[in-house]
């Protein structure tokens, strides 16, 4: 018999596949790595990852955690860079939709999984909600020491002197720390975890968070966890304690301040605006009636357009 | 273009219809078959079967035209698929002693039970492009005349079961034995280090042909030198059988074509082992000697460790060799530099500014003080 005969039906839909892409027997073996993983906060867990349809380094982990933990009647909001609809997210999500047949949304307050790359929402997230992370390189210490032999030992034996040392150059050398995202971070003052890359901005987020987190590396094979209301605190000194990124300016469409925001080049003589980078944080606080500065020029309409937005907002 | 990268839906729908345009190409020539792929690229769909880690013709075939000819995409296609499908068990060790043989060589004896048999092969053509090639519906080539084998001869004993007779070469474990009892499953465990040699050659077995190709040729060249010798290549079939439980013996599940190269290295012996030849073992599916025999070479390599051999060179060292090979592992992890970063740039525009400003601050202070200097 063909392979050919039993893959593609007459209609051209995926039907033979398994709810949320992977077999059974799959998801199984990645809950149980999720399991550890929340049992041993920070701890980075081997697991058998898969082939995905996706490229390695474009969400694999993400994509095989959400697939494990996805029940029919869950609610997915997939962002990159803090928004739903740059190319990958729309495609992550595409991806669950026709595979799980899964209710999505681009409001925070509305998932019941929200799958990331480097941003975490700015709405606080609630007990019951879980974050997927997407991580390209799960081992905070990969570019102190390249052999994953070293690593697990330094884990193991609790050995982040590297590390301290690394932050201590950056400081006699620039006279700050100069990692601004994938900001190390040790979890239940145990195990130090790359947070992924998330801006540092983020960093205060995942200290006490109401919502689990767990994040899949699926190149690497690697799936770690935090569990809600766990410590993450920020390698730092002392007299050099971990500082966030400030803005000088509120975003431009809704005048958040204290969020991330992203910068756009309006022209070639340098025009540029700073606009929030968690779009749905965005267009919730311009339906409430907040204003930015260009809130009512074409640009915002630009830029709204380009949301999958049901919004009237940014007129 | 800042809405281009936001305005995701639609842009990606119409980006896919264009690829499925643009690989269909030009409408008045003939759509290819998938068996024209299969029969007349199978260099190519073997290579697909061997990376892609699936033994499937038509298939390797369509991924190959879906994807365009791109062969590493095409192996993406058949991985992504074979991630699918149901485990029923592993089938028995096979006994490439008992392969249907098409080509054997042996660079080691000028004869030897069985010959050496050519077979269907590149080795001494003279590269000149043949122009009667590009005629469409050309004369097909005369079919050669096939020697009969009758079944005395049909047995080709291996090089090293031959060099093993003599105790000349290290000894072949029994199938299926390993250091730590069970043969691994890379594709159902993920890989830890140190791996043992039944997860590296399965590694190197699906790894990409480039890589191992240009990590067996610095072994030559001196970066991990492993004194080989071609002691033995083979292509042909072999039979796969699946032991039944229910049935309580084994059951044939069909014929694969597979490449297998023993290569066979000087050793000079050490305070446990007498001087002997050891071994660098390639297998891979399909005709593809360059492939087995750089996968023979680099086995051989990285078993330096266990052979006593000093440990300097890239193609010694496992977690860089292992971590490395896999080609849609790499291809994926280099392209996404094409996803958006701007996130992560923004706080990295951040500190770049704010680290100009802070170095123009300081230029400017010591300016200063070589004027004040200068005036006392």
């Amino acid at each position: 018999m063909s392979a050919l005969d039993n893959t593609a039906r007459a209609d051209g839909s995926e039907g033979s596949y398994n709810f949320a892409y992977l077999d059974e027997q799959t998801k199984r073996m990645i809950r149980r790595a999720i399991l550890k993983a929340i049992a041993v906060p920070g701890y980075q867990v081997p697991f058998a990852s898969r082939e995905m349809p996706m490229p390695y380094g474009w969400g694999t982990g993400g994509v095989q955690v959400t697939a494990a933990i996805l029940g029919s009647d869950d609610v997915l909001k997939v962002i990159d860079q803090g928004s739903d609809d740059t190319t990958n997210a729309v495609s992550i999500r595409a991806f669950f939709e026709k595979t799980a047949n899964v209710a999505t949304t681009t409001h925070t307050a509305e998932a019941t999984i929200i799958q990331t790359r480097h941003r975490i929402p700015e709405r606080q997230l609630e007990e019951g909600q879980i974050l997927v992370y997407q991580v390209p390189i799960p081992e905070p210490l990969r570019f102190l020491e390249p052999r994953e032999t070293e690593t697990r030992k330094m884990h193991a034996l609790e050995e982040y002197g590297l590390m301290h040392v690394k932050l201590y150059e950056d400081i006699a050398r620039h006279g700050h720390i100069a990692t601004t995202y994938a900001y190390p971070v040790k979890v239940d003052g145990r195990y130090v975890m790359d947070p992924s890359p998330t801006p540092k901005f983020d960093n205060p987020k995942m200290h006490d968070m109401a919502a689990l987190q767990l994040f899949g590396a699926g190149r690497e094979k690697r799936i770690y966890a935090v569990p809600p209301y766990t410590r993450v605190e920020s390698l730092d000194f002392e007299d050099h304690p971990f500082q966030v990124q400030r803005f000088d300016k509120p975003c431009a469409l809704c005048a958040a301040e204290d969020v991330y925001l992203d910068e756009v080049i309006l022209d070639d003589r340098g025009g540029r605006m700073f606009v929030c980078s968690d779009t749905d944080h965005c267009e919730e606080r311009r339906t409430a009636g907040h204003r930015g500065e260009m809130a009512g020029e074409e640009i915002a309409a630009r830029l709204s357009a380009g949301h999958a937005s049901d919004g009237e907002d940014g007129q | 273009m800042y809405v281009a990268v936001k305005g995701g839906e639609k842009a990606i729908r119409n980006a896919h219809r264009l690829l499925a345009h643009k690989r269909r190409g030009d409408r008045t020539v003939p759509d290819l078959t998938l068996a024209q792929i299969a029969e007349q690229l199978s260099l190519s769909v073997a290579r697909v079967m061997a990376e892609g880690s699936l033994y499937d013709l038509e298939l390797a075939a369509l991924a190959i035209k879906q994807s365009r000819g791109d062969l590493i995409e095409a192996i993406f296609l058949l991985r992504a698929y074979r991630t699918t499908l149901p485990r029923f068990g592993y089938s028995l060790p096979l006994d490439t002693g008992d392969m249907l043989v098409r080509r054997r060589i042996s660079a080691t004896y000028k004869d030897l039970p069985g010959g050496q048999l050519l077979g269907p092969t590149f080795d001494y053509t003279h590269r000149l492009l043949d122009f009667s090639l590009a005629a469409e519906g050309g004369v097909p080539p005369e079919r050669p005349e096939l020697a009969k084998i009758d079944d005395d001869d049909a047995k080709i004993p291996r090089v090293t079961d031959l060099l093993g007779q003599e105790g000349l070469i290290e000894a072949d474990r029994p199938a299926g034995e390993t250091d730590d009892g069970d043969v691994g499953d890379l594709t159902r465990e993920p890989l830890s280090f140190p791996a043992d040699r039944d997860l590296r050659l399965q590694n190197l077995a699906r790894g990409d042909e480039g890589f191992l190709l240009a990590l067996g040729y610095s072994t030559q060249r001196g970066y991990g030198r492993t004194h080989p010798f071609a002691g033995e290549i083979r292509f042909g079939e072999v039979e796969v059988e699946f032991f039944a439980e229910e049935l309580g013996f084994a059951v044939p599940l069909g014929r694969v074509q597979v490449t297998e190269c023993q290569m066979v290295n000087q050793f000079q012996g050490s305070a446990k082992a007498p001087p002997q030849f050891t071994r660098g073992y390639g297998l891979v599916f399909g005709q593809s000697e360059r492939k087995a025999m750089s996968m023979a070479l680099v086995d051989r390599a990285l078993r330096a460790a266990e052979l006593g051999e000093e440990e300097i060179a890239p193609a010694q060292d496992q977690e860089f060799v292992l971590s490395h090979s896999d080609n849609v592992q790499a291809t994926g992890f280099v392209e996404h530099l094409k996803l958006p970063h701007y996130v992560d740039f923004q706080a990295e525009l951040d500190l770049v500014r704010r680290m100009r400003r802070e170095w123009q601050e300081r230029q400017t202070a010591e300016a200063g003080d070589a004027r004040q200097e200068a005036a006392e």
